[in-house]
């Protein structure tokens, strides 16, 4: 029960997908300008964690060792069919501005990392439980991202005014940058920055330590 | 010519993969600590993008698209939902192919080249490029110009980063930042310089 827990809960701070492991980067940048995209490519790559790794789990004394990869990407690609014709018949509109991101679930490194680095050592519950986890911790990371670019992009919260804009008569300028490529890449830059302070045991040594400045000693 | 020409141009630098859409980005936060591995990285994505996207589009255009199967006597099939299955099964043929076949041939390449191979695979970049041609409704002719330039503009940026990251690891960052965030602060300010070329009117 306490392995549960914490395969569960331990990929959302401790060992966050995004943050620590450097995996699934691409769509954490693209889909954060909307707070209504986020939360629907959450949904999506958590279900399809889950699963393929609940059926690669399954699958993993079956597999010969040699052509696991295509077994574990012929997983992956038929679910990610499903959910992306489940979004095109019930959000078709969120699935046109997803366009090409929800195939790309496909490569993002989370899924096939978690079914190499989890699911082929696991039983099959363990593992749909670590899916699930991951895909939380990526949600933690997205939600983060576009609750700080949607309302200082476009001063709107899933569509519902907050900040009201100068355009609408309200006293908020929006800040281009926060809509523009750029900003995903120094929110998560920062908040990794965060994270890191608080969990200092995350931090990354030094390729080269920086001697003490002697002069600005000797000044003293 | 001269629409193909701007095409390569507009993929490389207006549309670039890896800045404007961040396509392969694990890849390319991942193995940017030396400009030697990043350039053999990018030749590989080079290659692998030149060949998977007008194959590709082979595929779509003759067997998947609505209506593409009249020549096997069923014109109202419509088989675009099985794009995603094929295109990665593609690419990870063709991989697998083209690491065999240099393997014998080329050893040279095969050494510099070995260890990215497989990883490329499952670099978004490569099956964006493919989701792109489908999405935009690219000719054979212009698949094939836009797959290389994409290869292209991908292995500029990533050797830009890994220059950037040379050098980065004689300063004295903020302990918190070491390492991968002050990487993801300079992919951003990178970016922000490929945004420059988006004036450009082509």
């Amino acid at each position: 029960m306490a392995r549960s827990k914490e395969v569960l809960f331990n990929p959302i701070l401790d060992n966050n997908p995004i943050a620590l492991q450097v995996l699934g980067i691409c769509s954490a940048l693209a889909v954060t300008v909307s707070m209504a995209n986020t939360l629907v490519m959450c949904a999506a790559v958590t279900a399809v964690t889950a699963f393929s790794s609940l059926f690669i789990s399954m699958l993993r004394n079956y597999m010969p060792s040699s052509i696991r990869i295509i077994v574990q990407m012929t997983i992956i690609a038929s679910l990610v069919i499903v959910v992306d014709q489940l979004l095109q018949a019930y959000a078709f509109a969120i699935s046109k501005t997803l366009s090409v991101f929800v195939g790309l679930i496909i490569t993002n490194c989370i899924v096939l990392g978690r079914a190499e680095g989890f699911a082929m050592q696991n039983p099959p519950g363990l593992s749909f439980l670590d899916g699930i986890g991951n895909g939380l911790g990526y949600s933690a990371l997205l939600v983060t991202v576009a609750l700080i670019r949607e309302p200082l992009g476009a001063g709107t919260l899933m569509g519902y005014e907050i900040l009201p804009t100068v355009n609408n008569g309200g006293w908020y300028v929006p800040n281009g940058l926060m809509l523009l490529a750029p900003s995903a890449f120094f929110i998560i830059g920062l908040l990794i920055w965060a994270l890191r302070s608080w969990k200092r045991e995350q931090v990354e040594s030094a390729d080269y330590e920086i001697a003490d400045n002697i002069q600005y000693r000797e000044a003293l | 010519m001269e629409y193909y020409l701007s095409l390569f141009v507009r993929a490389v630098f207006i549309d670039n993969m890896a800045l404007t859409f961040f396509l392969g980005m694990c890849t390319f936060i991942a193995i940017s600590k030396k400009i030697s591995t990043a350039v053999g990285l990018g030749i590989a994505v080079v290659v692998v993008l030149g060949i998977t996207v007008p194959v590709n589009n082979l595929i779509y255009q003759h067997l998947l698209r609505e209506g593409a199967l009249s020549w096997a006597g069923y014109p109202e099939a419509d088989l675009s939902f099985l794009g995603y299955l094929s295109y990665i099964g593609v690419i990870a043929a063709l991989v697998q192919i083209l690491e065999m076949f240099l393997d014998k041939y080329v050893p040279a390449l095969y050494n510099a080249l070995g260890v990215f191979l497989p990883l490329i695979t499952v670099n978004c970049a490569i099956l964006g490029a493919s989701l792109f041609m489908v999405e935009r409704d690219y000719t054979f002719a212009e698949s094939a110009v836009f797959g290389l330039g994409a290869g292209v503009g991908w292995m500029l940026a990533i050797t830009a980063l890994a220059g950037v990251r040379e050098k980065l690891k004689y300063s004295d960052v903020p302990e918190g930042l070491r390492g991968l965030g002050i990487t993801f602060i300079s992919v951003g300010l990178i970016s922000l310089c490929f945004m420059s070329f988006g004036g450009i009117d082509l």
